[in-house]
Parts: structure tokens; C-alpha cells; sequence
């Protein structure tokens, strides 16, 4: 059997770093109102990406049901506010699709 | 006394806002175990994935570039880039973690993914040590023990139950993002204008995955910096 050590070190710093230098650089740190603004949007353009990318990377067999599971919890979540009922919600619905569409 | 009690309410809401993050890990995880195990890998080294390098996406293109036999260079590499969108986040929590002790950093960094960053993020009024430790280790613990229990039993998980669940993460970032867009104009706007960027570097194709995310990012971000204005902020 291969050897894979030397490949998950790699990959832990790989992963590791990125999450590490930035919060320990930019914690207590006065910073300039433009980054701050910035940095301020990254969860909504980040969030909206990875959905949008979730749905186009879906395979083909469960990309309705993908859209489906999103659509029902972004609505309900919008009108009752509670996250886990929603979540719970899109899964049973693609659930559903899923295995009607088998 | 009062600060025990604030400690056990954050660590309780801690618990609760990690359940649909455990949740759509495990059987993500489990699907990770099993598809290691017919590349042949160890448990050992399939555990060891999941317990040093924690990054759902990077675990998976491993698994698949080692299949195709691509060398251990070029998948670092990969993740390298599959893993700077991480920078950009670490770096808009850094703001939201002022107030905590500087000897936790290391420790919170290492449970930053994709969700978790998300719930942070859109509980800003929760945010201290016990919250942050509490939901980063329930949501790891579920990654590990999914991706041995997938090792070990993946098979029994229906396809169909393994794909729902999965597809609830992406109804997690749903249920967060939409009461946003209802709250701000310019959230919603700038969401719109995130994935219509986002679609034009997919399909222009001239980006590795990777880049095309942190690119949507990075122009979606600045486009906001640009043209809102922050009176509407908070």
C-alpha cells in the first residue's frame, strides 16, 4: 500500500494556513473603513456563490431536487425565521424528489 | 457566577445551531469514508484526511486525483487553491472575534469551513470563545466519525438519503442568506450580482476550481464596496 503521509501534511498546511494567518494578522487591528466594508460583504457574496455553484455542480440525476431543498428553506427561513426547521424542510423535499424521480 | 451561566447559555446555543451542520456532514462524511475505501486507502490514512486536513471539497478531489493517478504535488496544489476562498473568510471573521483571547485563535482557525464560517457570521450577537469552540467541535467530531463509520459501514446509507442530507447544507446557506435579502436591499442586490458573476467565470471556463470562487468573491465584494453605501449597515 502507497505511502500517503507526505500528501496529508501537505495538504493540512494547505488547508490549515489560509484559515490560520489571516485571523491571527487581522485580529486587533485597527483597520482602513473600505477593507472593513469589505470584509463585511464576504459572508453574503460567499454564501450566494456557493449556492449558485452547488446548483450547477450538482449532478444532472439530483439538480432539481438540489433546487427544490434551496427554494423551500430560503422560503421558509424568510417567513418563520427558524434555520433548522428550514433545513430540515429542503431535506425531506429532496428527499422526496429524489425518489420520485428514481 | 452570572459569567458560568452566560458560558452554558452560549455553549447550549452552541449545540443547537450546530445541529444542521452535524447533521449534513455525517452522511457527506460517510460517502467520503466509503469512496476512500474503494480507492483503496487505509482507514488509517481515510481517518487521518478527515482528522488533519478537514476540508469536505479538498478530501474528495484528493480521492479522485489520486484514483486518476496524479502526482502528491499537484493535489496540494489543488488544494491550495480549492482553499483560498478560507483567507477571505478567515479574514472577515477576524473582525467579529476582537474580543477573543488570542490563544484560542489557533485553535478556532483550524474548525473554520464553509458552515461554519456561515452560522458565525449571521450570529454576530452570539459570538464569544464558548460558542465558536462549542459548534466548530461538534461539527468536526461529525466530519471524523462520519468518515469512519462510511469507512467502515457506508454501504448501509441509502444513495438517495446520503444525497438529501447532503443537499441540506446548501439549504443551511439558503436558510441563512434569504432573511438578509429580506432585511437589506443592497444584501439582496449584491447576492444577485455574486452569482450572476459567479456564472459568467463558470461557463467562461478560463478558471480552475478554485479560482473561479474566490474571484466571485473577491470582484462581487468590491463591487459592494463601490456602489452601496454603508448607511444601511447593521
Amino acid at each position: 500500500m502507497n505511502n500517503y503521509l507526505p500528501l496529508i501534511l501537505g495538504m493540512m498546511l494547505a488547508t490549515y494556513l489560509p484559515r490560520l494567518i489571516p485571523l491571527m494578522v487581522l485580529s486587533n487591528r485597527e483597520m482602513n473603513k473600505n477593507i472593513e466594508e469589505f470584509l463585511y460583504y464576504i459572508p453574503y457574496t460567499s454564501l450566494s456563490i456557493l449556492i449558485i455553484r452547488g446548483i450547477m455542480t450538482a449532478d444532472a440525476g439530483i439538480r432539481l431536487a438540489t433546487i427544490a431543498g434551496i427554494g423551500i428553506a430560503g422560503m421558509l427561513s424568510y417567513r418563520k425565521g427558524n434555520l433548522i426547521l428550514s433545513v430540515l424542510a429542503g431535506i425531506a423535499l429532496s428527499f422526496i424528489i429524489i425518489n420520485i424521480s428514481a | 457566577m452570572e459569567n458560568r451561566q452566560k458560558t452554558k447559555d452560549s455553549i447550549k446555543d452552541g449545540m443547537r445551531i450546530a445541529l444542521p451542520i452535524v447533521v449534513g456532514y455525517f452522511p457527506v462524511a460517510m460517502a467520503f469514508g466509503l469512496l476512500s475505501k474503494n480507492t483503496l486507502m487505509s482507514f488509517r490514512d481515510t481517518s487521518l484526511l478527515s482528522i488533519m486536513v478537514y476540508a469536505g471539497a479538498s478530501q474528495f478531489m484528493a480521492i479522485d486525483l489520486l484514483a486518476a493517478g496524479v502526482n502528491m504535488g499537484s493535489i496540494v496544489l489543488a488544494t491550495v487553491l480549492l482553499n483560498l476562498r478560507h483567507t477571505i473568510m478567515s479574514a472577515s471573521l477576524a473582525v467579529h472575534l476582537q474580543g477573543i483571547s488570542r490563544k484560542l485563535l489557533p485553535i478556532i482557525a483550524f474548525g473554520t469551513t464553509d458552515e461554519t464560517f456561515s452560522i458565525i457570521s449571521f450570529n454576530k450577537d452570539k459570538v464569544n470563545a464558548a460558542f465558536i469552540l462549542t459548534l466548530n467541535t461538534l461539527a468536526y467530531g461529525s466530519w471524523v466519525l462520519g468518515t469512519m463509520i462510511g469507512y467502515i459501514i457506508g454501504e448501509i446509507l441509502p444513495i438517495s438519503l446520503q444525497s438529501s442530507l447532503g443537499i441540506g447544507l446548501y439549504a443551511m446557506f439558503a436558510a441563512l442568506l434569504s432573511p438578509e435579502m429580506g432585511k437589506s436591499k443592497n444584501v439582496l442586490y449584491l447576492s444577485i450580482i455574486s452569482a450572476a458573476i459567479y456564472m459568467g467565470l463558470f461557463y467562461s471556463n478560463r478558471f480552475g476550481s478554485g479560482w473561479d470562487i474566490i474571484l466571485g468573491i473577491l470582484i462581487s465584494s468590491i463591487i459592494g464596496v463601490v456602489f452601496f453605501n454603508r448607511g444601511e449597515r447593521n
